[in-house]
């Protein structure tokens, strides 16, 4: 069975249809880019994963758990998927160790001391064990993003979901964190992640996935989808992005 | 009867201070707790929640402190229920001080952004720990100037427990000034008194407005 299986998913913010009956299924260990214009869905699709949006209709199961019925317990869902933002939302009240440790001292009970070694253990994957004590307002945007992804993988994650994590960095800030997501590819992590950066998508993504007007429009192996797009519509994008 | 003003008059003043005190102390903590759950009504996710918060802060807003007192006062003796001066104040005091400390309150919640909520549930958090851990001690860093100034306003308006009996402050000014014919000295040594009381308050809340820039 699959990490994640969504089924024929819609979602409407009032009138206007986000996602329009999309399907899609991850497996297991896979990489999965999800590219397409602003305002395809994509990001959306992304948050339904861990129950961050409700849908209207569709079925969407993730790590065997029904994430859209009313008595799914979304909280030990989210303990199992990470999420990082565009924006990091980092705790701007609490240093980078507090930040990291707060769900798994208050969610999982850690004691204090557990907590700290974890906070370095993830710092160090991402590369910052020095800024432990620091505080967010301290830290660049790149440093600040990379401790998002420590505080996701602090709760320990099956699935990742990244949404456009580069997308508000300056450009000189993107390969720090593009590179700690590559660590993460090699040691196996399930991830789906929302992005702008098609050498990424080519590079480290086992599939790529184009949304377009809500559905899930084409999608294959990276290196051949973006070489060679299926449809106009996935071409036209493509143009647009490259050039 | 009417006699000099003496220093011993000064320190009845002053001595009618902790009246005041003690008002501003029990409205505050009354109104508090009430701005608590008015704050968290407002905010709250089911929608007929919101509304209840709504219309108690909008009721309590348009309409006068002072009939407040009476309603409870003189209202509740007439229907029978003998209310002392203390527990019609605490509690004319409390839903006033509640509704506007849970506007206030409200307001340093929605502050905050959503993003930060969605952050701590997505690592899990419930929405009493996002509370708690996320949102509270970000929104009291933003609280705590305008409560203060809230506070100044409060410790003014405890003049009017004078209608139900209190001789705080103002009221002890009153018979001073019955007893010595010194309107303008006794006032400006009462109005001194409130002066002395509020000014700290308010230099400490613009001091904390200053220090807020920071982010922690």
């Amino acid at each position: 069975m699959s990490l994640v299986e969504l089924s024929n998913v819609v979602k409407r913010f009032g009138a206007l249809t986000v996602l329009d009956e999309a399907s899609l299924s991850v497996e297991q260990g896979e990489i999965v880019a999800i590219i397409g214009r602003s305002g395809s869905g994509k990001s959306t699709l992304l948050r339904c994963v861990n129950g961050l949006e409700a849908i209207q209709s569709g079925r969407i199961v993730v790590d065997g758990t029904v994430v859209n019925e009313p008595g799914t317990d979304l909280r030990a869902l989210r303990q199992r998927v990470g999420i990082v933002f565009q924006s990091f939302n980092l705790f701007p009240h609490l240093s980078v160790e507090r930040n990291i440790t707060l769900a798994p001292r208050v969610v999982k009970h850690m004691p204090a001391s557990d907590a700290r070694a974890l906070a370095l253990a993830v710092l160090r994957k991402v590369g910052l064990e020095e800024k432990i004590d620091a505080w967010p307002d301290q830290l660049s945007g790149g440093q600040q993003q990379r401790v998002a992804i420590a505080r996701s993988l602090a709760m320990s994650p099956h699935l990742m979901l990244f949404d456009e994590i580069t997308s508000a960095l300056d450009p000189e800030l993107v390969g720090e964190v593009l590179k700690v997501l590559e660590e993460m590819a090699r040691e196996g992590m399930t991830m789906m992640l929302v992005t702008h950066e098609m050498g990424f998508a080519r590079r480290v993504a086992h599939r790529v996935v184009f949304m377009h007007k809500g559905k899930v429009w084409e999608q294959g192996r990276a290196a051949e989808t973006l070489a060679k797009p299926n449809t106009p519509e996935l071409e036209t994008f493509l143009a647009s992005v490259l050039h | 009867m009417i006699r000099d003003l003496s220093y011993i008059d000064v320190l009845y003043l002053i001595a009618a201070m902790r009246w005041t005190l003690a008002l501003t102390a029990i409205a505050f903590l009354g109104g508090g707790l009430v701005g608590i759950v008015v704050a968290l009504l407002r905010t709250a996710n089911w929608a007929p929640l919101r509304w209840l918060g709504a219309i108690y802060v909008h009721g309590v807003q348009g309409t006068p402190l002072l009939a407040w007192l009476f309603v409870f006062f003189f209202g509740l003796s007439i229907v029978g229920i003998t209310v002392s001066p203390w527990l019609a104040a605490a509690a004319a005091y409390s839903i006033y001080a509640g509704a506007f400390l849970g506007e206030i309150w409200r307001g340093c919640l929605q502050a905050i952004a959503r993003t930060q909520w969605e952050a701590g549930a997505s690592l899990g958090l419930s929405t009493a720990q996002q509370l708690r851990y996320v949102i509270v001690p970000q929104a009291v860093r933003i609280a705590i100037p305008p409560t203060v100034g809230f506070l100044v306003q409060l410790i003014k308006n405890t003049s009017l427990a004078a209608v139900i009996g209190f001789v705080e402050l103002t009221r002890e000014g009153q018979l001073t000034t019955a007893t010595t014919f010194r309107p303008f000295t006794v006032y400006l040594i009462v109005a001194a008194l409130y002066f002395a009381l509020c000014f700290p308050l308010t230099r400490w809340s613009r001091r904390l407005e200053g220090r807020l820039h920071v982010a922690r």
